[in-house]
């Protein structure tokens, strides 16, 4: 098994995602350049968080249409699974391959902090080793992580069951005051309609060990890397 | 023949425009009056075509796929004629 950590310039989650696969789960994975143009030889793929392009145009903007980014929707065409967290998130939702677009938070502020999110489906092959209604303590780090959909679109994300986490408070519950950044429905990561897309705007990597305050992270990884196993 | 387009790209009415927002209280720090502030971005883009048409639909274009997020996004285009 061997997952992709793809670098834009700008990247700099991308590190950190090596690190927990490769340290913490013991799982192969490998830094691929943008330019690179195929990606078949990988089973998952993990676009990483950081400030590729500058945020020029918008966040997210010209990554989505850099030509690895057709590799990446080839692969996710397979079925293989796909994650964007945070900046990767922005750039898989300007690249269509999940819907919506991430504005600017609506207090116009870098927020880097500790967020709780609910899992709301382990439906998934991102979540399936947490329980549904689990709260979880993953930190998020952005300026443009606030999540916009039309009412359409939002509907349909709810009945095709593809919300996957929720910002709360400390005992699970969608606030206002829980939301960070203004997200419709206190959205903090969907999935595409098959489901092995995930974008989310938390950092996953930076809540795996211990060491870190958080492991809560890990699971969606390990979730990932089991539902590789079992393909 | 070179043309100069000219294009606007804004946030659709009712979405939220957190940067506008900001100016407007800062302009009322200052003592302005201002019943609502919004941004946009323009982009001057010079380019070669035939005639007027082929360039506004070369840029239309250009608006599409990557300019503007038709998601969130309002885009308009003026062209000209330029030496």
């Amino acid at each position: 098994m061997s997952i992709a950590v793809v670098q834009f310039g700008g990247s700099n989650c991308d590190l950190d995602i090596i690190h927990v696969l490769k340290d913490v789960l013991g799982v192969d994975a490998e830094l691929v350049w943008y330019k690179e143009e195929n990606l078949d030889r990988f089973d998952g793929i993990v676009i990483p968080g950081g400030f590729s392009y500058g945020d020029y145009l918008r966040a997210g903007a010209i990554a989505a249409r850099t030509p690895i980014m057709n590799s990446v929707k080839k692969q996710a065409d397979a079925g293989k699974p796909v994650i964007g967290i945070c900046n990767g998130f922005q750039v898989l939702t300007e690249s269509g391959l999940l819907s919506g677009a991430l504005t600017t938070n609506n207090y116009p502020k870098f927020r880097c902090e500790a967020t709780y999110l609910r899992v709301e489906t382990t439906d998934t092959p991102f979540t399936s080793m947490f329980r549904k209604g689990e709260t979880l303590s993953i930190p998020i780090a952005h300026m443009e992580g606030n999540y916009y959909a039309d009412e359409p679109t939002l509907a349909s994300l709810e009945r095709n069951d593809q919300v996957v986490f929720r910002y709360v408070d400390k005992n699970g519950n969608a606030t206002d005051e829980a939301n960070p950044n203004g997200s419709r429905e206190n959205i903090a990561g969907i999935v595409s309609q098959r489901k092995n897309v995930l974008g989310m705007m938390p950092h996953p990597e930076r809540a795996s060990e211990e060491v870190l305050g958080s492991s809560d992270g890990l699971k969606v990884f390990r979730s990932m890397v089991e539902y590789i196993s079992n393909r | 023949m070179q043309y100069q387009a000219e294009v606007i790209i804004e946030l659709k009415a009712g979405m939220l425009d957190p940067e506008g927002t900001t100016v407007k209280r800062a302009l009322e720090h200052l003592g302005y009056e201002a019943d609502s502030v919004r941004t946009a971005k323009k982009y001057t883009i010079v380019l070669k075509a035939d005639d007027i048409h082929s360039a506004r639909e070369n840029v239309e274009e250009m608006c599409q796929k990557l300019i503007a997020n038709p998601i969130i996004h309002n885009y308009s285009v003026s062209l000209r004629e330029i030496e």
